[in-house]
């Protein structure tokens, strides 16, 4: 599977790991809020930043938030370099299907003992 | 003909903005099977053609259907779909009272609706990825095997991600669709 070529060193693959694992942070982000929002009234309230739409506008609201903070840093650090990208591609992939999992209403009611 | 506004606004963030994107993320899909090809790669990687115009518009307008469908569903649609019913209204107007009022439909809400109102989200954040990749970065993409597997699964997961949602959504609107609001003539008949 592994590949390489001459061209990598003149296309750093840094901004795509970069791309690729700000947006498994952000799939887990949303997962988490919304495992916490189902979880806890409390957390639920916080996170009701727009009423009509409730708990679900500051779920996504902070997702997309850590999603682009995660990709504006690691871009920045990752910017012009080659990186481990096999080890940055399995945790991305991990972080989304926990994501992914964490989304499924029975899964929630399990982690939470409903 | 005509249709509520409510009615009106739910055809487009399902069939435009959630169908489109849908369309659009199988045709992406076929283009990066395409595009993997080893051999294709390893030529464009040596002297890397410029990214064509028209693939620039294609995986913008993918991302921007995607965004347009989450955001038009979480802060037009939804609200109407949540809206608490007055004491004795109609519940044909509160989808969501609708649903919970009868067991054998209650769980189109808690499965269907908790499970499409926040997985819908992955989808435009992993086709956004994916837009970008293709558009300003297709020389890491022709020069490692590996971010052409990486960005084709996760193209895949947005895949995967919006037809939970779509085929949710449809399926909860035939149950309970959200209706309502002023009337939109779409056409008027000959006589």
């Amino acid at each position: 599977m592994s590949e390489q070529n001459p061209s990598t060193a003149t296309h750093p693959d840094g901004p795509v790991a970069a791309a690729l694992l700000a947006c498994g942070v952000g799939c887990l982000v949303l997962g988490t809020l919304s495992l916490a929002s189902d979880g806890s009234k409390r957390i639920a309230s916080l996170l009701n930043i727009y009423n009509p739409t409730g708990p679900l506008s500051g779920v996504t609201t902070i997702a997309i938030a850590a999603w682009l903070l995660a990709w504006a840093v690691l871009a920045r650090q990752w910017r012009a370099k080659q990186v481990a990208f096999g080890k940055v591609s399995f945790v991305a992939f991990v972080l989304l299907a926990l994501g992914l999992l964490l989304t499924f209403p029975p899964l929630d009611d399990f982690l939470l003992g409903h | 003909m005509e249709i509520t506004l409510r009615d009106f606004v739910t055809m487009l963030h399902g069939m435009l903005f959630g169908g489109f994107f849908l369309m659009a993320l199988v045709g992406a899909f076929v283009l990066l099977l395409d595009w993997s090809d080893s051999k294709r790669c390893e030529e464009h990687s040596m002297r890397l053609p410029p990214v064509p115009t028209w693939q620039k518009v294609y995986f913008v307008a993918m991302a921007g259907c995607g965004w347009a469908a989450v955001l038009s569903g979480a802060y037009v649609i939804y609200p109407w779909y949540r809206a608490i019913a007055p004491h004795g209204a109609d519940l044909t107007l509160y989808p969501k009272a609708l649903l919970l009022s009868n067991p054998n439909t209650a769980g189109w809400h808690a499965l269907g609706m908790e499970w499409k109102e926040y997985v819908a989200w992955i989808a435009p954040m992993a086709a956004t990825m994916v837009a970008f990749v293709m558009t300003k970065h297709r020389g890491a993409w022709n020069a490692s095997c590996r971010v052409r597997n990486s960005v084709m699964a996760f193209a895949a997961a947005a895949f995967l991600a919006a037809g939970i949602a779509g085929g949710l959504g449809a399926m909860i609107d035939k149950a309970a669709p959200v209706q309502g609001g002023k009337a939109v003539q779409l056409m008027r008949a000959g006589r």
